[in-house]
Formats: C-alpha cells, sequence, structure tokens
C-alpha cells in the first residue's frame, strides 16, 4: 500500500471516530450541538479527502466531474433551502425525505458500479433492494406526514397479492445478477421491484404508525448505505451505514414498544381502517363534564402542581408556544408545572420535545413516560392537550385495541382537564374512559384557542 | 470468502454494536435530532458517489451520477444544517 493509499485510510478513520464521538456527545442536551458540530466536521473532511483521492487518481473524465460537481451542487443547495425553511411541525417529513435521498443514492451507487467480484454483486443487489424501496418508502410515507398522500391506511386491492409478486421478482433478479451476470438489467428490474414494493408497503400504514416507519426506514437506509460501502470497498461508508442502522432499530424498537404492537403488525398497516373497532371499550356514552375556559384558568392558577400532556392535536394546530406561555405565565404564580411526553406523542420520536423546545421550554421540564407516571397522584392538575390514545385506561384491561400499550397515568391527577376539538376518537378507534371519569373537565376548543383562552382567563381572574 | 469481505464484515459487525451502545443511551427528548443527525451521517454516501465518477465513461452514467450527487448532497447538507438548527432551540432553564 502507498504512503498515499495509508494516509487517506487513517484519514477516513479519523472521520468514522468523528460519527462516533458525534452521537456520543447526543446523549446529553448540552452536548448534543457539539455532537453534531463534530460529526459535521468529520464529514467535511471525509468530503475533501475524497475529492484529493480523485484528483491525485487522475482517473475522473471531465463530462463526470460536470456531472458530479453540478449534482452535488444543486443538491447540497436544495438541501440547505429545505432545511432553513422548514416549520418544525414539518420536521418529519424533511428528515423522511433526506432519508429517501440518502437511500435513492445508495442504490444509484450500485446501479452505476460495475460489480468485479462476487461480493459486490451480492451486496450489490441487497443495495439496491434495500435503498430503492427505502425511497419510495419514504418519500410515500413524507407526503402522507405533509398531507400531500392521505394520512389515513390505503387498502390497495390486491395488494398481499402483488406484494408477493413484487418480492418473487426482485428475487428472481437477484439470482440473475448473482448466479448468472444478469448484469444492468437485472439489477434494474431488482430496482423496479423494489420501487414498487416501497409504496405498496407505506401505503396501507396509518397516520399514528408513523414513528415507527420512519424509524424502520432510516434503519434500512444506513443498512443501503453500507451495502454501497461493501461495493465500492470503502469502509467510512460501511461504518457510517452500520451506526446508521443501529440508531434506527432502537429507535423501532422503542416506537412499537411504547405502542405495544409487533412491528410485523404496523409493517401489515391498515391500524385505524375501524376494522379493529368492534370490540367494547365500555362506558362509550356516559356523560362528561364540560368546563369553560375561565373556571379552567381558576382551577389551574390555584394549583400546586400541574402536568401538562401535549399530543398530536398540539403538533397540529401549532400551539406550542401557547403551552409555554401558559406554563411559564403559571411557573411565574409558583405553580410547579412539568411536561409529560409520551414516545409517540409526535409523528416521529421525541417530535414533542422539538416543538416544546422551538418554543423555548426548558429541557429540564420535558419527562418521558417513566419519569412522569410516578408524578401523577401528587399532581393538582393534569393538562391534556390533544393527546387521545396515550391517556386512555382502558390500556391496562384486555380485550380492546390500546391493550397494553404504555400509557400515561393522567386519570391518578387528582383532577384532569381535556383540551380537544370534540369527542371524536384517536387512531385506535376508540372511546377515551378517561373523558367519562367525573375528576376530568372537557374544554372543547382547538389546541391553539383552547390554550389562549386559558391565558386570557389566567390574567383576567387570577392576575 | 475473501480476506477483503471477511474484513468489511468485521468492520460493519463491529459498528453495529457500536452504534447499539452509543446510541441507547440517548435521552427520548433528543431522539428527533438523533433521527435527523444519524441521518445526515448517512449523507457519506456522498463519498461513495464521488468514487463511483471515477468509474464512468457513458452520458446514461453521467446522468445517473448527477442525480445520485444531487441527492447526496440534500441529505449531507440539509441533514446537518436542520439538525443543528433543531439542537439551538434545546435551552436549559435560563
Amino acid at each position: 500500500m502507498s504512503a498515499f493509499d495509508t494516509i487517506v485510510h487513517l484519514v477516513y478513520l479519523a472521520c468514522a471516530t468523528a460519527f462516533v464521538i458525534g452521537l456520543h456527545l447526543m446523549n446529553a442536551p448540552a452536548t448534543a450541538r457539539r455532537g453534531n458540530q463534530v460529526s459535521a466536521a468529520g464529514m467535511g473532511l471525509a468530503i475533501l479527502t475524497t475529492v484529493v483521492v480523485l484528483i491525485e487518481g487522475g482517473r475522473i473524465n471531465a463530462y463526470a466531474a460536470w456531472a458530479l460537481g453540478l449534482g452535488t451542487a444543486g443538491g447540497a443547495v436544495a438541501g440547505l433551502v429545505a432545511a432553513r425553511v422548514v416549520r418544525m411541525t414539518a420536521m418529519p417529513q424533511l428528515v423522511s425525505l433526506f432519508n429517501a435521498v440518502g437511500g435513492g443514492a445508495a442504490a444509484l451507487i450500485a446501479l452505476g458500479e460495475h460489480p468485479a467480484s462476487t461480493q459486490a454483486e451480492v451486496t450489490g443487489v441487497l443495495d439496491v433492494l434495500i435503498g430503492a424501496l427505502t425511497f419510495s418508502g419514504s418519500l410515500i410515507a413524507s407526503g402522507k406526514l405533509a398531507g400531500r398522500v392521505p394520512g389515513r391506511p390505503i387498502v390497495v386491492p390486491y395488494g398481499r397479492l402483488i406484494s408477493i409478486a413484487l418480492a418473487v421478482v426482485a428475487a428472481v433478479m437477484a439470482v440473475l445478477v448473482v448466479g448468472f451476470d444478469g448484469g444492468a438489467p437485472a439489477l434494474w428490474g431488482a430496482a423496479a421491484a423494489a420501487l414498487a414494493a416501497g409504496v405498496l408497503l407505506t401505503l396501507p400504514i396509518g397516520g399514528a404508525d408513523m414513528p415507527v416507519v420512519i424509524s424502520l426506514l432510516n434503519a434500512c437506509t444506513g443498512t443501503a448505505v453500507a451495502m454501497a460501502g461493501f461495493v465500492l470497498e470503502s469502509t467510512p461508508l460501511i461504518i457510517a451505514g452500520a451506526l446508521v442502522g443501529a440508531a434506527g432499530a432502537i429507535l423501532t424498537k422503542l416506537m412499537a414498544d411504547a405502542m405495544n404492537r409487533p412491528i410485523s403488525a404496523i409493517i401489515a398497516g391498515g391500524y385505524g381502517t375501524g376494522d379493529a373497532v368492534a370490540v367494547a371499550a365500555g362506558s362509550g356514552s356516559a356523560a362528561v363534564r364540560e368546563i369553560t375556559a375561565d373556571d379552567a384558568a381558576i382551577q389551574l392558577a390555584y394549583a400546586g402542581r400541574v402536568v401538562i400532556v401535549p399530543g398530536y392535536g398540539l403538533a397540529a394546530a401549532q400551539a406550542q408556544h401557547e403551552a409555554v406561555a401558559l406554563a411559564q405565565a403559571l411557573t411565574e404564580r409558583g405553580v410547579e408545572v412539568s411536561y409529560a411526553i409520551h414516545p409517540v406523542a409526535g409523528r416521529m420520536p421525541g417530535h414533542m420535545n422539538v416543538l416544546l423546545a422551538e418554543a423555548n421550554a426548558p429541557y429540564e421540564q420535558l419527562a418521558d413516560l417513566e419519569e412522569s407516571n410516578p408524578g401523577f397522584p401528587r399532581t393538582d392538575v393534569a393538562l391534556v392537550i390533544g393527546a387521545n390514545d396515550v391517556t386512555n385506561p382502558a390500556a391496562r384491561r384486555p380485550g380492546n385495541p390500546v391493550s397494553g400499550m404504555p400509557i400515561l397515568d393522567v386519570d391518578r391527577a387528582k383532577s384532569v382537564i381535556v383540551i380537544k376539538r370534540s369527542l371524536g376518537h384517536g387512531y385506535a378507534g376508540i372511546d377515551n374512559e378517561l373523558y367519562a371519569d367525573p375528576r376530568t373537565a372537557m374544554l372543547f376548543a382547538d389546541a391553539k384557542a383552547g390554550l389562549g383562552a386559558l391565558l386570557a382567563g389566567l390574567s383576567a381572574y387570577a392576575g | 470468502m475473501s480476506p477483503l469481505l471477511l474484513a468489511d464484515l468485521t468492520v460493519f459487525t463491529l459498528g453495529l454494536l457500536v452504534g447499539f451502545e452509543v446510541i441507547s443511551k440517548v435521552p427520548a427528548t433528543l431522539h428527533t435530532p438523533l433521527m435527523s443527525g444519524a441521518n445526515a451521517i448517512h449523507g457519506v454516501v456522498l463519498v461513495g458517489v464521488m468514487l463511483l465518477a471515477a468509474t464512468i465513461s457513458t452520458p446514461a452514467g453521467y446522468a445517473l451520477l448527477a442525480v445520485a450527487a444531487f441527492f447526496a448532497a440534500m441529505n449531507v447538507a440539509g441533514g446537518y444544517v436542520v439538525t443543528d438548527r433543531m439542537l439551538a432551540m434545546f435551552r436549559s432553564r435560563a
């Protein structure tokens, strides 16, 4: 190995180290930003080193250099603009979009490379299959999150049959590539089958399952990039791909556990179509107690301890600033305020925390499920904003669609105020028994308007 | 199995294990930036696209290369910037 190659390898090793250290620093909010910067510095170094390798090698022709340069410049601008203008509520669809293009690029690498060995053929096929599936799957997921594709589960006629057919086509193409030197046509065939499968697998998945799906797609992209690394014999791609694969796998498991649903059932899709609703969850038509915003404001103002439970309704109404303003007003009055955040409260893992951080909620006040639940019995008021299934006490009993799902023990607080637009069902499609609890009062309003009314009531009656 | 493939497999497996070890400690509060930051890391696929560029010499190849470069650059540039934007918002009690 020449001295130049040795140095290049060592620099790439340093870059991979930067990725690991960067991820390690993400273990705490105080160091996380520096972690991302360390990781970005490693990435910059890896790219610069590769530029030097290309120039030193001298094998790249002028057209390829132009294609590479123009493509990179265009992509960088598109990425930067999207990253700058995106609203925090739209974060899941943007992350999903970046995930899609990463998977697409990994698949294109294997499609453009002429495999020189059996190893390159096997990993190349895997790269194409996983990369193309993630590309189309993430695009559909992103479209669903952005509302461009209907978020409800879409049932494709004969979907299961078509999926099996696509899997067979993909397997045949893979055998052609590896065993019979099928080359580019077979690889493109595999890519087409995987693209179609990605669409077909993502369409039937409902909005509430999105945190699991985008975690899983993230893991797939990591794997695809690692496979591209095998094809190109490039260690940094293998390491980075493995790291991302691990991150996606962990988040997938955490999210699936938080919904108490096996990953296989989520992939099968159809949750929330209404076919699982026949089971009676009890107390369906029980009377609920309504409360005015002013009464609720007074109740909050004279509480000792308030826990705010935000759900997707808060994100959908863009009401994070109002929620934090209310929390601050209560804190100033001497009320102890914290937020209890369920792992699947948003549309991607940790989404709610980002929204509240945007609105300047200090991260010490953001508590997860395990931290929050022991505190509810000594909480005077639990303020539920646009959260539904994750607070349903029916989950503690067997025999209904939310059975066994870890919930926030909101019903154990001394009193509960729920801000919600109507008594409509959550994604599980069942009544929430919390609403019929005698200690629960309902404030029927959109999250933003309801919180605004609470703030106004607070300054008018409890000033 | 060639020695090269064995070496690559070793690196891949150890990478997975390191990933599990490091990432399982990340608190729920940071899961979105974690996913977005990990997303940016797989933008290293741009390095792969650059290495691929040295082997390409057909018009169809140039087109494929340009698309791949566009995708990868969007992934890496956007991923890091949006993660930084998010993490800048995480503040302690001032």
